[in-house]
């Protein structure tokens, strides 16, 4: 890992999931875009070789029958938060994705992604941008939008700005980054930092809104 | 020798036939004698210090309950019970005319202290008997003991007759010290007292936890089964579908449309059989949407990217919007040449917003010709026509949008949730 190319460096990428199958086939179709470094299919795995391997990004799939990677996610985010979580997972559940999320994810996407849009995913979460798929807008959107009128314990942490507002509808709406861009005259990178926010807002916040709803739909 | 077992019917008390707890009717069958027959024997054991009562305790505590049959026993008829009553307490008065009180004598007093004892005992045990709990606890899930006190019925049938028991059995207790102790001994009484409750506290001591146990036994029992009913549900769901669906799909390997739509359609219902509250389309804003991008997908070999924010409730101009954001997706799906359309809608508290977006060829909407009423009838007119606008946004080679808004009217707002 020598600065061979210093702005197209390999990134290091570590897939967790329970399915062999399923990791062969990440395997193969990234491979061209990225290295991938190391897999594991249990938690305690993931935790002893995430801590050896150190890499750039971890692909991590939600439901695993020890934990899942909510416990992955718990072990990892305090001693090594160099490294950068990407949920991958076949639910698009609200209460996996939100949870997720909260627990120091940075991003989320379903499984069902193509190979491009994944390596693009991994290369955003690595720049230390957040991923949001259209229905994880969706989710933020509806959670947040659910109670406008209630009271606010802390308005600032709280409360999304009507810019990050529309930045998520937009993406909710299927635009990419620089779409929005385009469409709100701000700059990529503008954009970038919404999300960022967004997404520091959903992990930081303990909005019992947001419990709330997840209750009122019986999500947890 | 197999057919043993099956010469004579088992010693169980009766179910069907019972007026107190079905001893005499199971004795009768089981002797095959007229069940009036063995009641008459026990009111005529009635006056030897009460040996009916003793035997009628222990059978009680001992038989099984015959085994639950298909129709429900019918009621008891405590009318039955009425002239052995009868006969037993004038046999009793017989007893006492002819002989006078003395001549029951300490050691009958005893006997039928005594008897008493084992019929409160009895009832307890039998109250106790977990086959008897199952029955009133299966009708009530969650609490039983706070069912034993608060729910009608059976339960407070069960309390009184466990209290009842109690108090048989400390009263024979008390008796029988009263009747050895030395008499006009006013501690003795006292003594008694405290006899029966030491006793009535070790029937609690070693009824309790056994009670306990089994209540917990009975909910994990219970857990375990709903389980296994989810499970089974589970198991049916993917023997009808995604069984099915895979072996379509391995018939239809070369087929790619084929291969995507049917994965689709099993990806679509395995989700929402997993994670989605079902809702009439009919009924709810969402779920129509969902509906229909579910139409489409199917129809078109198409993704729908599908996120609602909010919901409410149809009505007819819910149900345009819902029409035009279909047709929307239709020309997506038949001209942008794309595989994935995205349908975005939202319900805020004064108005709907649908889009529908691709990013495939596109058009320069300038050049729609004048009969083509896709665009123009089916999704303009008709949002104009309830009150709404639409806005096509496309430029050739940069995908298409599609933009619908329908002003909320004030009360038919819901937004989220709502109370009907």
């Amino acid at each position: 890992m020598s600065d061979e190319q210093t702005e197209q460096r390999r990134l290091r990428v570590f897939l967790v999931d329970d399915h062999a199958m399923f990791r062969a086939g990440v395997r193969a179709e990234l491979g061209v875009h990225v290295d991938v470094v190391g897999e594991a299919s249990t938690v305690s795995e993931a935790v002893t070789r995430i801590a050896a391997m150190e890499p750039d990004v971890v692909l991590l799939d939600v439901h695993m029958p020890d934990g899942g990677g909510r416990a992955v996610l718990d072990a990892m985010r305090r001693s090594h938060p160099q490294v950068r979580f990407l949920a991958l997972s076949v639910s698009d559940a609200a209460e996996d994705v939100i949870g997720l999320i909260r627990a120091g994810a940075r991003g989320y996407v379903t499984k069902t992604i193509s190979p491009d849009e994944l390596a693009a995913a991994i290369r955003r979460v690595a720049e230390g941008d957040a991923v949001f798929s259209p229905r994880l807008a969706g989710f933020v959107l509806d959670a947040f939008a659910a109670r406008p009128d209630a009271p606010m314990a802390d308005p600032e942490l709280d409360q999304l700005t009507n810019r990050e507002r529309e930045v998520l509808r937009l993406l909710a709406r299927g635009y990419a980054y620089k779409e929005i861009a385009k469409e709100l005259f701000i700059s990529i990178k503008t954009v970038e930092t919404h999300v960022s926010n967004v997404l520091r807002k959903l992990q930081m916040s303990n909005r019992y809104e947001l419990s709330r709803w997840a209750a009122d739909r019986r999500l947890v | 020798m197999v057919t043993v077992g099956t010469q004579q019917p088992r010693l169980t008390r009766s179910r069907d036939q019972r007026v107190v707890a079905g001893v005499a009717s199971g004795l009768a069958r089981h002797l095959g004698i007229p069940v009036v027959r063995v009641r008459i024997a026990f009111v005529v054991l009635l006056p030897l210090s009460g040996l009916a009562l003793l035997l009628y305790a222990a059978f009680w505590a001992v038989l099984p309950l015959q085994e639950r049959t298909a129709e429900e026993p019918p009621r008891r008829n405590f009318m039955h019970l009425l002239p052995f009553v009868a006969i037993g307490l004038g046999l009793l008065l017989v007893q006492t005319l002819a002989f006078g009180f003395g001549a029951l004598g300490v050691t009958g007093l005893a006997g039928w202290l005594v008897a008493i004892i084992a019929v409160g005992a009895g009832v307890i045990w039998h109250e106790s008997d977990p086959e008897r709990r199952r029955q009133w606890s299966e009708t009530l899930p969650r609490v039983p003991w706070l069912g034993a006190v608060v729910d009608e019925s059976d339960r407070r049938a069960f309390l009184l007759r466990f209290i009842g028991g109690g108090v048989l059995v400390s009263v024979g207790i008390i008796g029988v010290v009263a009747v050895y102790s030395p008499a006009e001994n006013f501690g003795a009484v006292i003594n008694g007292i405290i006899f029966a409750l030491v006793g009535l506290a070790g029937v609690a001591v070693v009824a309790g936890p056994v009670l306990w146990r089994t209540y917990n036994q009975l909910r994990t029992e219970r857990e375990g089964r709903i389980r296994e009913t989810e499970r089974a549900e589970l198991a049916a769901m993917v023997h009808d579908q995604v069984l099915h669906t895979l072996a379509l799909i391995q018939r239809n390997a070369g087929d790619v449309k084929a291969v995507q739509r049917l994965a689709r359609g099993q990806e679509r219902s395995l989700r929402n059989w997993l994670y989605r509250p079902v809702a009439s389309p009919n009924e709810r804003f969402a779920a129509a949407l969902e509906q229909v991008a579910a139409e489409v997908e199917d129809t078109y070999a198409i993704t729908v990217e599908t996120v609602v924010v909010g919901d409410r409730q149809t009505d007819e101009r819910v149900g345009a919007l819902v029409a035009a954001a279909r047709e929307a997706l239709v020309n997506a799906a038949r001209h942008a040449k794309v595989q994935t359309v995205s349908l975005y809608a939202e319900v805020e508290p004064d108005q709907l917003s649908v889009f529908v977006r691709d990013r495939g060829a596109g058009f320069d909407p300038s050049t729609v010709e004048d009969h083509r009423h896709g665009v123009r009838g089916s999704i303009i007119g008709r949002m104009q026509r309830h009150g709404g606008r639409a806005k096509i946004i496309s430029e050739p080679g940069d995908g298409t949008e599609v933009r619908l808004f329908l002003p909320a009217t004030r009360e038919s707002v819901t937004t989220g949730k709502d109370a009907s």
